[in-house]
């Protein structure tokens, strides 16, 4: 037997430049982080503070970390895919071999909506949401701790696929019988399989822990119709979560027997249905995009009101069209296949409820529209992103209606026409909005708010960088060009490739602004304090707190009386009460779930690469781990009255709701 | 307000909740095998068909330990309700054997089909079978695993029966009738429905 | 009925042409009632659509501009928050474009049903076709040839085309002539379309199937009827015989194959093709297989 499984040093791609290139840089960057960690001695403090830490501000913040960096490798394999498609024409085969090139775009698929949008969505949610409900943690603390390392070890696992085998050659989706080992032997439908079971195993985890913290821990008077909608669309998005997430592990666990065991669910022969794999994988996946712009729409919910000084529009209305999209997010996945050849009934059908769906989304757009009606609209960056957000998901929207009906489908399936749609719904719809709530929560999260005139350059640049990159896919669409393809024979196609890759250009000089602008506000951080803890004059819970919050949130759990209940707060009760504190009881923090993490990166990479002692010895190390910290007392601690009230008497200056 | 004192820790109310929640997502985990199973039902791919290997005394005997593990698992659950440690571990003792038997059952079932050439890599219809059934099997096996570290917590430890120990064996028990339901279910479509 | 199609066909190559001068748009330019039937569906769904969009472009912009904090006009509400009347417009509006929407829709679906032969009076071919790494094969069966890569078509006949695929999923695609349709092992699916002028147009795979996808093209030749009987006699006249030893031969991975014909093919070999994959040969639900 082998101890190291199927691993050996001729994995590494030594004869690609680009891929070493990309390697060397990767290691350069990990290096240089651990070196400047080690140079300011900071190993104890960030291991005491954040990486042990289970305060859902933390949590979330390490989320959010983690997506952008992780945008910067999914924006590198997009650029990748311009410059080849914009130069390889004719007889033209372009600097990236098929083998890379079909990598890339499989790579950018995971990497874009399972690092980049998923922890961005739920690092704002844990920001965000137990301060909305006026709670002091999530129910679970232990478990989000857990949920974060995994997805990062899931992020690393991906990021070794460059320099140690390779990544999938099958598109994000990765259908069989393409990705059954019969076509795709080699580890790189093996490192698919296993980061996204982690990723999505994490995000089960959260969707768990959020669904009973929103359920069980809001502060008392905030029934369900008072709730925040950032925290409604949250609400939805978690319970999308907890129903569609399974079956993406199912049928992710069906394709890794089908290449380790040898069973027959999709393959070609002997029975199995590549079918199913297709049905399994959108019943997931279609309720998943409803996942990804949920959340946004909450942002925007959130953003339009303050920033117009207005209450939302229709406020129970918008909850509504959350709960219907919610719920018909479960009816539409068959639109994936219009053609794999379902009777036309049934196509009629899922065109239908595909279109219906559009009714609650047009609905909420023109509720953000009358809150800014009749408003005092500030022009914050927030503001910029939700105004180009409206336009920019509207068409994607109309193109998303286009392409419900079968009919329209039938020449437009699978073409860049469909890559412009969603990236139009993607970045214009839920990057956007995660941008604008990066923007809006940012001095919450760290008591100073980010430099203006960057935030808004950087929007600038990406909105003008999204349509010069996309409206020439929707064209290319018309003009029948198909996704994935490394290279292509016709010339005509050419010109339009190009200026796609202009755009993207101009979207790389968004996200430089962007990186600018963090720098820069973090540089001048002392003038850009937010001492007030509501820098927006704002309407939710979040800001009747100091910025950045203490860690137990709130000194004295707050009396919700309405919808926007700090903004009721200021209206009606301005003169802040002599207050009495009491022991607050808040969790210990613990290393277990930074073990559980990096132990189930080692499952994952040992399954990959076949160790099978290193596998069984992380399992059971696993559940080791898990039945001692369960074995473990006291697992909270008591913050005592005087002590809060020190902690308290140094944001005298800031209103306290009571 | 929080006055626990430290030695004695108050669960937190949402745990019971949580597993409810968790098992919610285990029911869709189920749902889809199920689902699957349904699809395959008839691609024998030449291979063996139900009728050929399904033994239904087994299946039959392995269903009445599962019911009647979930019947002393009951009467555990009534010990536990007034505290008491020695009945809650002479019915906890008898779950337990019911439950490995059950176990035991399954593999000598699985043990023989692919000894006869019917695994799951024969046809579709037997890994939708292993699979579904499989899954299962490995609940039960991870629900007896977690009852003995709770035992193991209770006796060994020597914490003795605290309202945490408590209500991580309702927890458990509601994993443990859960699977039962499942098991009911896996009974009526997978093997009675094959065999018809 | 013709009117309308005229002013919508008119009014987006208008709208296409202010873009890009119209050419090479193959989608928009069908050559056959299917892909006429798609383009039109198309521009009425984006038209109708506009109906909600524009007034959400000019909404945004206008409002976004009037209620600036910084130079306000108009009046301020900052306790409004809602209308029943407008509640009752935002509701009705969308779901009335959107009920519009469906009954196109479901018209359009069933006509458009790629298993069905087209409502259209019309002689009929048959021609299976068969997805392989990464090369398109054509059998002919009434007229006892095949070729690779390159499939002809007489205009103005309703060509039923039967796919299946001998390795990974693919997509059969001719876009000027409309309707794609999935390739999948074991599994047969049906497209019928019309070329109703002649020339070459270009056919492919739009479902990545690995490395040689790209490359995975076929040229369709649509022409006369004696145009069609030169080619095939073209065919037969090749003494190449595709039968079930050449065809395993041939359907291991090679990429970027030359046109080429086979003069004779082994009756029911398609049948053979996709049983081969399946102990029990599936055929897709079909509801209207009359």
């Amino acid at each position: 037997m082998n101890l190291l499984g199927n691993l050996s040093l001729s994995q590494i791609p030594y004869a690609s430049w680009i891929v070493m290139t990309a390697v060397g840089f990767e290691i350069v960057v990990a290096l240089s982080v651990l070196g400047l960690i080690t140079g300011y001695g900071k190993w104890g403090y960030l291991w005491r503070e954040w990486l042990t830490s289970v305060d859902h501000k933390r949590i979330g913040i390490m989320y959010i970390i983690v997506s952008q960096v992780m945008l910067l490798r999914g924006f590198l394999d997009a650029m990748m895919m311009r410059m080849q498609q914009a130069v390889a024409a004719g007889g033209n085969q372009g600097f990236l071999p098929a083998h890379h090139y079909d990598q890339f775009f499989s790579e950018h698929g995971v990497i874009m909506i399972f690092f980049v949008v998923m922890p961005f969505i739920i690092g704002l949610i844990n920001i965000v949401v137990p301060m909305q409900i006026g709670t002091r943690d999530v129910a679970f603390p232990f478990l989000n701790s857990v949920s974060l390392w995994m997805v990062v070890a899931a992020a690393l696992l991906l990021n070794i696929s460059l320099g140690l085998g390779s990544f999938a050659k099958t598109g994000w989706v990765a259908y069989p019988p393409l990705s059954e080992i019969q076509y795709s032997p080699g580890v790189g439908v093996d490192y698919y399989i296993w980061v996204l079971q982690l990723s999505g195993f994490s995000t089960l985890f959260t969707g768990i822990n959020f669904f009973v913290t929103i359920i069980k821990r809001r502060a008392p008077g905030m029934g369900f119709f008072r709730m925040p909608l950032f925290t409604w669309t949250s609400f939805c998005t978690v319970t999308l979560i907890l129903m569609a997430f399974p079956i993406l592990t199912v049928a992710l666990a069906l394709l890794t027997l089908d290449r380790y065991v040898g069973t027959h669910f999709f393959t070609n022969d002997l029975g199995g249905n590549s079918m199913m794999y297709v049905n399994l994988f959108w019943a997931w996946g279609h309720p998943e995009v409803y996942i990804l712009i949920l959340p946004a729409f909450g942002v925007f919910s959130e953003v339009t009101p303050t920033f117009a000084g207005k209450p939302l529009f229709g406020y129970k209305t918008l909850v509504w069209a959350t709960i219907a999209i919610t719920v018909l997010s479960f009816l539409v996945w068959l639109h994936h296949f219009f053609t794999m050849g379902a009777g036309a009934n049934v196509n009629a059908f899922f065109g239908m409820m595909t279109m219906i769906i559009a009714v609650p989304t047009g609905v909420k757009v023109f509720s953000w529209l009358f809150t800014i009606y009749r408003g005092r609209l500030r022009f914050t960056v927030p503001v910029l992103w939700t105004l180009g957000f409206l336009i920019t998901f509207t068409l994607g929207g109309m193109s998303g209606v286009m392409l419900a009906l079968a009919g329209n489908d039938f020449v437009l399936h699978n073409s860049l026409f469909l890559i412009a749609h969603f990236h139009n719904v993607l970045i214009g719809g839920t990057l956007f909005g995660m941008f604008a709530g990066f923007n809006y929560w940012f001095p919450k999260a760290f008591g100073f708010t980010l430099h203006e005139g960057l935030g808004k350059l950087a929007f600038w640049l990406w909105l003008s960088g999204f349509y010069v990159a996309f409206m020439p896919l929707y064209i290319l669409g018309f003009m029948g060009m198909t996704r994935r393809m490394s290279h292509y024979d016709n010339v005509a196609w050419q010109p339009y490739l190009i200026v796609a890759l202009f755009g993207a250009v101009l979207i790389l000089c968004g996200i430089a602004t962007m990186v600018l602008q963090l720098y820069v506000s973090v540089r001048d951080r002392a003038q850009n304090r937010d001492l007030t803890g509501d820098p927006w004059n704002g309407r939710t819970l979040e800001w009747s707190i100091p910025s950045p919050p203490p860690f137990y949130n709130f000194a004295i759990t707050p009396k919700v009386h309405g919808i926007d209940a700090f903004w009721e707060y200021k209206e009606h009760d301005p003169k802040t009460l002599p207050v009495e504190y009491v022991d607050i009881e808040m969790p210990k923090s613990t290393a277990a779930g930074f073990i559980v993490g990096v132990l189930t990166g080692v499952l994952a990479f040992a399954m990959i690469w076949h160790i099978w002692w290193s596998a069984i010895a992380s399992s059971l190390a696993i559940i080791g781990v898990v039945i001692y910290r369960a074995y473990q007392e006291e697992l909270d601690y008591i913050v005592p009255a005087a002590e809060v009230a020190r902690i308290e008497a140094g944001y005298l200056n800031q209103p306290k709701v009571v | 307000m929080p006055t626990a004192s430290p030695t004695v820790e108050k669960p937190r109310p949402e745990t019971i909740f949580g597993f409810w929640t968790y098992i919610m997502t285990d029911c869709m985990i189920f749902a889809a095998l199920f689902a699957t199973f349904a699809v395959l039902r008839t691609q024998f791919a030449g291979g063996p068909t139900p009728k050929q290997i399904f033994d239904l005394k087994t299946t039959l005997e392995e269903t009445m330990l599962l019911l009647c593990s979930s019947a002393s698992c009951g009467c555990a659950m009534v010990s536990v309700h007034h505290r008491k440690i020695p009945p809650t571990l002479f019915w906890l003792a008898i779950t337990l054997c019911l439950g490995a038997g059950f176990v035991a059952l399954e593999l000598h079932e699985f043990l023989g089909l692919v000894a006869r050439g019917a695994g799951p890599d024969r046809s579709a219809f037997l890994s939708a079978f292993f699979t579904l059934v499989g899954t299962h099997g490995l609940h039960v096996t991870a629900g007896l695993l977690w009852m003995l570290v709770l035992v193991v917590e209770m006796t060994v430890l020597g914490r003795g029966m605290t309202d945490k120990i408590a209500h991580r064996l309702y927890a458990w028990s509601l994993f443990w009738h859960f699977l039962d339901i499942i098991w009911v279910a896996i009974f009526t479509f997978v093997y009675l429905n094959s065999v018809r | 009925m013709r009117g309308s199609r005229t002013v919508c066909n008119g009014a987006l190559t208008i709208l296409c042409g202010l873009w890009l001068g119209g050419c090479g748009m193959d989608v928009l330019h069908p050559e056959g009632p299917v892909g006429n039937r798609e383009v039109r569906l198309i521009t009425i769904s984006a038209l109708l659509m506009c109906l909600v969009v524009l007034p959400v472009f000019f909404m945004t912009i206008f409002f976004a501009w009037r209620y600036r904090a910084d130079k306000p006009r108009g009046v301020y509400a900052p306790e409004w928050s809602y209308s029943r009347k407008l509640d009752i417009v935002l509701w009705g509006g969308p779901a009335a474009i959107v009920l519009a929407l469906i009954v196109i829709n479901w018209r359009a679906t069933l006509w458009l049903n790629p298993y069905k032969p087209l409502p259209i009076k019309a002689p009929v071919l048959v021609v299976d076709v068969v997805a392989m790494d990464w090369k398109w094969l054509f059998i002919y069966p009434d007229q006892g040839i095949a070729s690779l890569n390159e499939a002809a078509i007489p205009t103005g006949t309703q060509v039923d085309f039967r796919i299946t695929s001998d390795t990974v999923m693919n997509v059969f695609f001719i876009p000027q002539l409309g309707t794609q349709i999935y390739a999948m092992s074991g599994m047969m699916t049906q497209v019928h379309l019309i070329a109703k002028n002649p020339g070459r147009y270009r056919g492919l795979s739009a479902n990545f199937s690995g490395p040689g996808f790209p490359d995975m093209r076929f040229t369709t030749i649509a022409t006369s009827a004696a145009g069609f009987a030169a080619w095939v006699k073209q065919a037969q006249a090749s003494p190449a015989v595709l039968d079930a030893k050449g065809f395993q031969f041939m359907s291991g991975p090679s990429g970027q194959v030359p046109v080429s014909f086979f003069g004779h093919v082994q009756p029911g070999l398609f049948a053979d093709i996709l049983a081969a994959h399946d102990s029990a040969a599936k055929q897709l639900p079909r509801e209207d297989t009359e």
